[in-house]
């Protein structure tokens, strides 16, 4: 199977029903992309297929075999996803960091799409769980680059 | 030569065999010793090996501070991050005194070794003890090794060491202009033995301690690039995943389906472990399939086997069963003569508050990875809490003795309590038993599922409470049973005659001047695997106490927090820290009254005294839809003094919202033995659309330094409880709010 990663064509050797995260993980080697929950409830795991956000812990690897899919690893290679990134260290946001990939990925998704989100529409689609309880500080970096 | 010891090799040939490793290692030199003091019961303590009777804890230079050929600087932390911001207090500590700036320096968790028992002869993170414990420690490494490189330089350049002086990274003989950076002195120093005595830079004169210096962590965590236990790789691994028995104390029989299974993709080999059936398998994804897919016999445990679960076990029925165990207890507080003031008391009032058995909850599920190496080493990427003591423990678990076993501490991805030594709680033993099954290196992952059957749980805690109220109003008498068990019994031994300090940390010992008090634990054991959770017993004994105090204040028609303050008269820290909160949230008011959004709304206050520190917590609530909304939680601070402004309030913060995830939503429930449900969504946390704003206003009393990383929680429950009390007329005594329905208001 075919795989694109971060604007690279990979060939996985995976069932085709193995979950998206344990190919990146198991098979591609990127590691920035975590399992929390494997439920879709906690959101560590976010990567973007075709620009949105998914929940790659049960998304079958198939289903998105034909779709750009953008890790953690490239974020800073996209310039929002730069921005992000730089507002994330402004704010300090990260206490233990496990669910920042996810956060990253949620924020840069919402901004690519909506240059200047509402706080309406912020709180709409930043729903990933922190058990660090960072979310303060992810609304205000939020804010801040929904400025512009 | 940088000054360093040697170091294990970034490359590591198996070709699945057993790995073998060079013997050329620092860890060598320092093992083993555990010598825990007076913070742990006896069960623990264990005499001290002749090696680190040698070793003066946080003495020796080349055991923390590795000075590069770029210089920069590597610090071995004694303590492990999980997000406190550790690391980089640390990096403000020592480099203040070494004069290398913060941002210059990398921090990695020590191993091993009798370096660094640094809190009373031991070493855990926990107890919100990493910075209070080792400040003074820090900074005397930070001098120490300054004074070496200026000694260094004074043999290089041939001049008085009192002629040189520092900038960062670089010493400087300023009369003829000549610089030499640290780099360049470093393996010259490494060889002189730390002077005794080094001055001190003065408080006034700190560039970095004090300030809100940038986490050193903030952008790796922001790009994923942080490696956690659960990322760890090593050539030739395999994957494995474990089906517990669903109760405690089962064990596997027949396997219906064994040879099916083992033909499923990527399988390598199933095997029985104690309580558990395990898949290691080429994948993980592999290996958790297949050993789902298990049809597994479970033979219920054998009569009289330890901490076997209760066929017929339940969360509620503990409930009742805590509520019901007979008094008195064994006194922890006893001043005056509470029993014979309640009798003499105009008014008396009781109430049984009870707070849930809970999760963790760390995002990142439990891992362990074991190599078997050559020459007899076992090789451990664990998460963990107290190096020392998983060494120990492990070696029970192979067999062999403590300084074959090298332990590596990844940072954690969130830990709250949840990687100390519990037993059947930690992955590590099966990774051991799994590696050596298969001769080859096996990373073991607990599933999700798998971490909530097997968590050790803040323990449920109930307490019973009576309060003799005199004429004028005012409480006389406080009576209060603290029902249960502790962690810190279950685990490093309880002592049948005297009631534990977690068990009622939060209860007793409390500031107010109450005169008459009797505050005592009845200990009951449970029997889940219970374990620390953020802030231990104040977790919830704090809820218990200082929601009933608004009770008394109720029954005696005084204004809760002006009772407060009132028997804080003689506790000038305390009324300080109370009128702060106030002030911070512009005034103390009660309520109910209207906010500017129409909604009705309300106050409530609350005060603890958690690991060293103080805080004064005060939450504004209203009523949507059935359901409390917290909107604002205002927390006075005061941990003595801190090192960086920016980080204690964001453990404030966090504390906050784990405090707030309790009292809103969390709780265990166990029913026929076994957690009803075993994953986030049907075990509610904290979302960010129910995190409140946090104010926060930190108070540096001057006192000895306290806790950062749990005393914020401990407050919130309290204020949030007093504050629905005031709003509705309901008083809550049972956490958590999610169990209650609030008609109107």
């Amino acid at each position: 199977m075919e795989l694109t990663i971060n604007g690279t064509k990979r060939q996985v050797d995976a069932a085709a029903d193995t979950p998206l995260l344990w190919v990146i993980r198991e098979e591609l080697g990127l590691t920035g992309t975590k399992y929390g929950c494997g439920a879709a409830q906690c959101g560590a795991c976010t990567v973007l297929a075709d620009g949105h956000p998914i929940r790659s812990c049960v998304m079958p690897v198939s289903a998105v075999a034909n779709q750009a899919i953008t890790t953690i690893e490239s974020i800073e290679e996209d310039p929002v996803g730069k921005r992000v990134v730089e507002a994330w260290i402004e704010h300090q946001v990260p206490q233990c960091g496990y669910c920042q990939s996810g956060q990253v990925l949620t924020a840069t998704a919402l901004l690519k799409q909506n240059a200047k989100p509402s706080e309406a529409e912020i709180a709409a689609a930043m729903i990933n769980l922190c058990r660090c309880g960072t979310y303060n500080a992810i609304a205000d970096a939020m804010q801040q680059l929904a400025k512009g | 030569m940088p000054m360093h010891m040697p170091q294990i090799p970034d490359t590591l040939p198996t070709d699945g065999k057993p790995f073998n490793l060079s013997r050329r290692r620092f860890v060598g030199a320092s093992l083993s010793a555990l010598v825990l003091g007076a913070l742990l019961p006896g069960k623990v303590v264990r005499a001290a090996q002749s090696q680190a009777a040698e070793i003066k804890p946080g003495t020796r230079v080349p055991a923390f501070l590795e000075i590069r050929p770029d210089g920069t600087a590597l610090l071995r932390s004694p303590f492990v991050e999980g997000g406190q911001g550790i690391y980089t207090a640390f990096a403000q500590i020592v480099g203040e005194k070494l004069d290398i700036a913060p941002d210059r320096f990398s921090v990695e968790c020590a191993p091993p070794g009798a370096d660094y028992l640094l809190v009373n002869g031991a070493r855990f993170t926990g107890g919100s003890f990493s910075v209070r414990s080792s400040f003074e420690v820090m900074r005397r490494l930070g001098a120490s090794t300054r004074h070496m490189l200026l000694q260094a330089a004074a043999t290089r350049l041939k001049v008085p060491l009192a002629s040189l002086t520092t900038q960062p990274g670089v010493v400087v003989h300023t009369a003829s202009g000549r610089t030499l950076s640290y780099s360049e002195l470093a393996a010259l120093a490494a060889a002189l033995q730390p002077p005794e005595q080094v001055p001190l830079r003065a408080r006034k004169d700190f560039r970095w301690i004090g300030k809100s210096v940038p986490r050193l962590d903030a952008h790796d965590k922001s790009t994923g690039k942080v490696k956690y236990n659960i990322d760890a790789e090593v050539e030739g691994m395999l994957l494995a995943a474990v089906q517990h028995a669903p109760r405690m104390g089962g064990e596997p029989e027949a396997i219906a389906n064994e040879s099916e299974v083992r033909a499923m993709p990527g399988v390598h080999s199933i095997h029985r472990l104690p309580g558990a059936v395990a898949v290691v398998a080429r994948r993980w994804w592999q290996a958790r399939r297949a050993v789902e897919s298990l049809k597994v016999d479970w033979k219920e445990a054998a009569p009289g086997t330890p901490h076997a679960m209760p066929a017929n076990f339940s969360s509620a029925g503990m409930r009742a069963t805590l509520a019901a165990a007979p008094g008195p207890g064994i006194s922890a507080e006893s001043i005056g003569d509470a029993a014979k003031a309640l009798e003499s008391a105009s008014q008396v009032i009781e109430a049984t508050y009870d707070a849930p058995y809970l999760v963790h909850g760390q995002l990142e599920p439990p891992s362990a990875l074991a190599r078997w190496n050559t020459d007899g080493t076992l090789e451990l990427w664990l998460p963990n809490q107290a190096q020392e003591m998983f060494q120990q423990a492990a070696a029970r678990a192979a067999g062999i003795a403590p300084d074959k076993v090298i332990v590596h501490s990844s940072p954690l991805g969130g830990f709250f309590g949840r990687h100390f030594l519990y037993g059947t709680a930690n992955p590590f033993p099966q990774a051991i038993q799994l590696a050596k099954a298969v001769g080859r290196p096996v990373k073991l992952i607990w599933s999700r599922e798998e971490e909530f059957l097997r968590d050790a749980l803040r323990p449920m805690g109930l307490a019973r409470l009576r309060a003799g109220i005199d004429e004028n109003g005012l409480p006389q008498a406080l009576y209060a049973e603290a029902v249960g068990e502790s962690p810190t019994e279950r685990w490093f031994g309880r002592q049948p005659d005297k009631a534990n300090d977690s068990a009622v940390e939060g209860i007793a010992e409390k500031p107010y001047a109450i005169p008459d008090r009797r505050v005592a634990q009845v200990y009951l054991e449970h029997p889940p695997t219970i374990g620390f959770w953020r802030s231990v017993g104040h977790s919830m004994n704090d809820f218990l106490y200082e929601s009933f105090f608004d009770e008394v204040a109720d029954a005696g028609k005084q204004d809760p927090y002006e009772l407060r303050l009132r028997l804080l008269a003689d506790k000038p820290r305390h009324k300080a820290l109370l009128q702060a909160v106030a002030e911070l949230s512009g005034g103390w008011k009660r309520g109910p009254f209207s906010a500017s959004d129409g909604s009705k709304r309300a106050r409530g206050v609350a005060m603890a005294s958690p690991f060293g520190s103080e805080v004064a917590t005060i939450a504004e609530v209203s009523i949507e839809n059935g359901s409390v909304v917290v909107h604002d939680v205002w927390v006075a601070f005061d941990p003595g003094s801190i090192v960086n402004p920016a980080i204690v309030e964001a453990q404030v913060r966090s504390a906050v919202a784990l405090g707030l995830s309790s009292t809103l939503l969390e709780e265990a429930v166990y029913e026929n033995g076994m957690p009803r449900v075993r994953n986030f969504g049907a075990y509610a946390i904290l979302p960010p659309g129910r995190m409140p704003r946090v104010h926060v206003r930190i108070v540096e009393s001057g006192t000895p330094m306290g806790g950062v990383g749990e005393p914020g929680l401990p407050g919130v429950p309290p204020a949030v409880i007093n504050a629905v009390a005031a709003l509705t007329g309901q008083r809550v005594r049972s956490l958590p709010l999610s169990k209650t329905h609030f008609a109107g208001a």
